[in-house]
């Protein structure tokens, strides 16, 4: 009775997950091209990891990713820490701003570059226009500019998701009991102290687990930064998800393109792993 | 809840069932949304006339169309029936029989393929290149070239200044270098009380923008891609010092004179900076010179002229051919809309409708170098146009070349040298897994 | 009583920082509205206004956006215009006064459809297919359970360009590329590993005893799944389907490069809008604006079960 509620779902999963995970896994030792099916096959070993792990444009695409990864999760962070407390004082109409401010992480990513491509138009766009309305920078375009790139995708990343973080460290806020805050004042410590004893510890596993969920969102990001800059200027914002499309889709090197596949999954398998051990760790203190 | 939920199912089927239901004999044709489709979209109404098939259009932006069309094909979708894909995609087509061969239609339907510009059939129907193996029937001429503001160009205080900074006659550029000269005097200069822009120039990162662009420096200055005596060999050639030469001039192009933001700039983002009156000069195909002379703003202040040489004559090729996608179940009706349009009456109509006919009786008439301004250009262009490779790897070879352009012109990154010498070695591993070196 | 309210007061905020805290996060939330103020804004602009330098803050509102959205068009000669009967309808008419005439419907309206019938219709059986598993996981007990879920789970963090490649190739033996039912197909299994999650917690929360109660009095199993169950774990249900939806809706990167024409939803397609020439911005807006606007309503009425819903049922409130 419970496989047969079970076997859709797992076999559903199966189908369409583990299959192709291990034919991709095949392919990675392949030469195989998707554009040119009538090629002989070769099998390759472990040729296409070995190029895979000399390519200089790879390592470049994966720091570009580890750069985005690191700048939007640590704004992210600050500024929704912030928010949650400072929407924890409860004042009359939190509810309400709550969900004014949640609206952007729950829109189509690729629909939000697009529109954010409009904003940041250096003449037309309305960014350019109200950062030069308080310090007038001159021309500059957010996109166009090889150094600027980053941060403009950093920069929608951050306003898009922000308020995921903030709702998390906002239960995590709600779940702190007060008795403990009454003990401290009862014990006399400054609300500075109460601050880094209390509220900091007791919110960290869950400001944790909101950038486990970041970091693997992130590391896969793909539709907000293609429609956004796709990956240019030249290379500057080219993440690895967007170079692996390239490879995959546009020059249809199917082999190798599965082989960093391969490479992307373990790469996310294991950092999540072992940051869940040391979220756990955490949590148990 | 559940029936709001049912209500919804529901409603969305009926829409299923709504864009299922097709009209019976009907075509699909695929191409790129772009002026001259509009055009071909007014001239199929005479085939749907004739022949009571309906004509659906699938069109498809440039900075996707390659993308979103090679994708089709290689997924085997039967979306398109007909295709007027690019000029390069013939060697992966005839290859993988993404395409049907025409020569058997041909004769037997008494088609002459020499009715055809021999450079279009060349570029645009045959695989391997130059075989009599016709993959598709010559649609669309086309060639990269310039459009300018004739009437800023013309302004006496102007010619004046320009005259005073570079002792000559303020015209149209013939040469690269009198382009950047030309450029150069127009960034920054202030018009009726705006601050304009010398030109606009492709650099579009995503699809082949900025390959098209540089190139149309590159071949004037004598870029070959390979050694003529030994092929697929580059050293020497792809990074010579001419190539080396025309792509910085291209970056100095860029970095001087081009509005701000231009930095993923293609077809479409030209015609916008021409338009709204940001640049005097910009690059752009053939296709678009109709739809500029009828545009309300710049139609009468808009003049043309041919890609300018430098060590040589020569110009980007653009253009298409159209082809019946073997993966169609109407492949009988595809071969009907060929048939009616290789016709000379059909093609001396797409002509007239903002197409580029490439039927020598359309070409070869007296009066076509006077049938439009910029008619006369469009023969000199032709005449010695370039394509880039055209093997069935181009899509990877493309992608090579623009990341390394684009790394270099607008990402700022190492030298032209390098950026040439690293497409090299792109190129060549390429080529190696192909197994042709 | 009395005595916990006052010693509640101490820890309360002061009516001073409480008043700051609405300032601050009214000013964020004002900031952080601005793109979407300035696109729905744009949706009404004309496209000249649309591209106006410096941008216009004050423009007289126009519908051109949403009808260019909407039909194709064609640039006509004056002569030929002038030739034509007048215009039947106002938005003809607002297309006439551009030199150009209407040639039809645009694609939209079929892309917007697709994006319906593929996120109902993948909704639909991932909620299924997951509440069915999710009572599995929660009431019997399965080899391995933990494993299993972990494994469902863990589909979720594969890159989707990744998992595109084998897809690609699968769907293209089995002949589901730019298909409706392929879309459905693929879109359930990633809605899978949400909904088992999500619903498993709302199951959970469902006391075993009612079922067992229903179960002595006669009950099947299944029968008290469906008559006893399933009532109460409603509002869960329909939470869990609103997030499989707004998933399904948001999707790319797979509608990128598994549908074209016939199957492709409104992600991949609205950057594409491009008008005569230029990217049609006010057209483009007025897409946008129109896809955006159900996730925000959803948005709303989700507003209690957001956290359970983006942590996967890790946290609950």
């Amino acid at each position: 009775m419970a496989w047969l509620f079970v076997a859709p779902t797992l076999f559903l999963l199966l189908a369409i997950n583990i299959f192709p995970l291990l034919w991709n896994i095949y392919l990675s030792f392949t030469n195989y091209k998707a554009n040119a099916p009538n090629r002989p096959l070769r099998w390759l070993g472990l040729r296409n990891y070995e190029r895979l792990l000399s390519n200089e444009d790879i390592w470049a695409s994966m720091q570009v990713t580890a750069r985005f990864v690191f700048w939007s999760i640590l704004l992210q962070v600050v500024l929704g820490f912030a928010l949650a407390w400072l929407l924890n004082r409860r004042f009359r109409g939190h509810g309400f701003w709550t969900t004014v401010i949640v609206v952007p992480m729950m829109l189509s990513p690729a629909v939000v570059g697009v529109f954010w491509t409009y904003l940041f138009q250096p003449q037309a766009g309305i960014f350019n226009y109200i950062v030069n309305f308080f310090y007038d920078f001159g021309d500059f375009t957010m996109i166009g500019d090889p150094d600027l790139a980053m941060w403009a995708i950093v920069l929608v990343d951050t306003w898009m998701w922000t308020p995921f973080v903030m709702l998390i460290c906002l239960a995590g806020l709600r779940a702190i009991p007060e008795y403990l805050y009454e003990a401290a004042e009862v014990d006399g410590a400054s609300s500075w102290r109460q601050f880094w004893t209390i509220t900091v510890p007791l919110v960290l596993p869950f400001l944790m687990l909101a950038v486990l969920f970041r970091g693997i969102e992130n590391f896969k990001m793909f539709d907000m930064v293609v429609e956004l800059t796709s990956g240019g200027p030249g290379s500057a914002t080219e993440l690895a998800s967007i170079y692996l499309k390239r490879e995959a889709f546009e020059k249809w090197r199917t082999g190798f393109s599965a082989a960093l596949a391969v490479v992307l999954f373990v790469t996310v398998f294991g950092v999540a792993n072992i940051y869940v051990k040391l979220l756990n760790r955490v949590k148990e203190r | 809840m559940r029936r709001t939920f049912l209500t919804s199912m529901a409603l969305s089927m009926g829409l299923a069932a709504g864009v299922a239901q097709a009209q019976e004999k009907s075509l699909t044709l695929c191409w790129a949304a772009w002026d001259p489709a509009n055009a071909l979209t007014e001239l199929s109404r005479d085939f749907t006339a004739r022949t009571g098939i309906a004509m659906n259009f699938e069109f498809v932006p440039w900075t996707s169309f390659a993308d979103r069309f090679l994708n089709e094909l290689n997924s085997r979708g039967k979306l398109c029936d007909l295709m007027i894909g690019d000029s390069q995609w013939l060697g992966l087509a005839a290859e993988n029989g993404h395409y049907v061969k025409l020569n058997d239609f041909f004769e037997k339907e008494g088609i002459d393929i020499n009715d055809f510009l021999p450079a279009t059939v060349y570029n645009y129907s045959t695989w391997p290149k130059g075989s009599p193996n016709y993959w598709a029937l010559p649609a669309m001429g086309d060639a990269l070239a310039w459009v300018y503001r004739k009437d800023w160009f013309a302004r006496p205080e102007l010619r004046e200044a320009f005259r005073k900074e570079y002792g000559r006659e303020l015209a149209p550029p013939r040469t690269w270098d009198e382009l950047m000269e030309v450029a150069k005097f127009f960034t920054g200069r202030e018009i009726d009380g705006k601050v304009r822009y010398g030109v606009a120039i492709y650099t579009e990162r995503g699809s082949e923008g900025i390959t098209m662009g540089v190139t149309s420096a590159l071949y004037p200055w004598g870029f070959r891609y390979q050694d003529p005596e030994q092929p697929y060999r580059m050293e020497g050639f792809v990074n010579s010092p001419e190539a080396v030469e025309a792509l910085e001039a291209y970056k100095a192009l860029y970095e001087c004179c081009t509005p701000p933001g231009h930095s993923d700039a293609y077809m479409v983002a030209n015609l916008d900076a021409y338009k709204s009156g940001q640049v005097a000069m910009q690059m752009n195909w053939f296709a678009f010179f109709p739809g500029i002379l009828k545009d309300e703003q710049v139609g009468e202040v808009s003049g043309f002229f041919v890609n300018p040489r430098q060590n040589e004559e020569a110009s980007v090729l653009g253009g298409q051919g159209i082809s019946v996608v073997s993966y169609s179940d109407k492949k009988d009706l595809a071969l009907q809309y060929i048939k009616w349009f290789a016709q000379p009456e059909v093609q001396q109509k797409w002509w007239a409708l903002g197409g580029y006919s490439a039927h020598r009786a359309v070409l070869e008439a007296p009066d076509f170098p006077e049938s439009a301004p910029f008619a006369g250009d469009f023969l000199e262009a032709m005449s010695n146009v370039r394509d880039f490779w055209q093997e069935p790897e181009y899509a990877e070879l493309l992608q090579a070349m623009q990341r390394r352009i684009h790394d270099y012109v607008v990402a700022d990154k190492g030298t032209a040298k390098e950026a040439l010498d690293k497409l090299i070695q792109d190129w060549t591993e390429i080529f190696e897994d192909a197994g042709k070196l | 009583m009395s005595a916990l309210d006052q010693a509640r007061s101490i820890v309360e905020p002061t009516p001073f920082s409480r008043r700051l805290a609405a300032v601050v996060i009214l000013v964020y939330a004002l900031v952080s509205s601005i793109p979407l103020a300035w696109i729905v804004a744009t949706s009404f602009k004309t496209p000249s206004d649309a591209i106006a330098y410096p941008p216009k803050l004050v423009f007289t509102p126009s519908l051109e956006g949403y009808v260019n959205l909407f039909t194709a068009r064609t640039r006509q000669t004056p002569e030929y215009l002038a030739s034509l009967p007048p215009p039947e309808t106002w938005y003809e008419e607002l297309v006439r006064k551009r030199n150009m005439v209407i040639t039809g419907p645009s694609r939209f309206a079929g892309r917007y459809a697709n994006s319906l019938i593929i996120g109902f219709g993948s909704t639909f059986f991932a909620v299924f297919l997951g509440t069915l598993a999710a009572y599995a996981f929660s009431r019997f007990r399965i080899p391995l359970k933990e494993d299993l879920l972990f494994f469902i789970l863990s589909t979720r963090m594969f890159p989707p360009i990744a998992v595109a490649i084998p897809v690609y190739l699968m769907y293209r033996q089995l002949g589901l590329t730019d298909t409706q039912l392929g879309m459905i197909i693929l879109y359930t299994a990633v809605n899978l590993s949400l909904s088992v999650w999500l619903l498993k917690g709302f199951i959970d929360e469902i006391p075993k005893e009612y079922e067992e109660a229903a179960m002595v009095d006669g009950y099947s199993r299944l029968q008290a799944f469906r008559k006893v169950v399933l009532p109460q774990a409603a509002a869960g249900i329909a939470a869990t389907a609103i997030f499989c939806l707004i998933f399904a809706w948001n999707e790319y990167a797979f509608a990128l490069l598994l549908t074209s024409g016939l199957a492709q939803t409104a992600p991949p397609f609205i950057p594409n809008i491009i008008g005569e020439g230029g990217l049609d911005w006010p057209a483009v807006a007025a897409g946008t604006t129109l896809f955006l606007l159900p996730v925000m309503i959803f948005t709303i009425i989700l507003r209690r079960h957001l956290l359970r819903g983006i942590t996967f049922g890790a946290l609950r409130r």
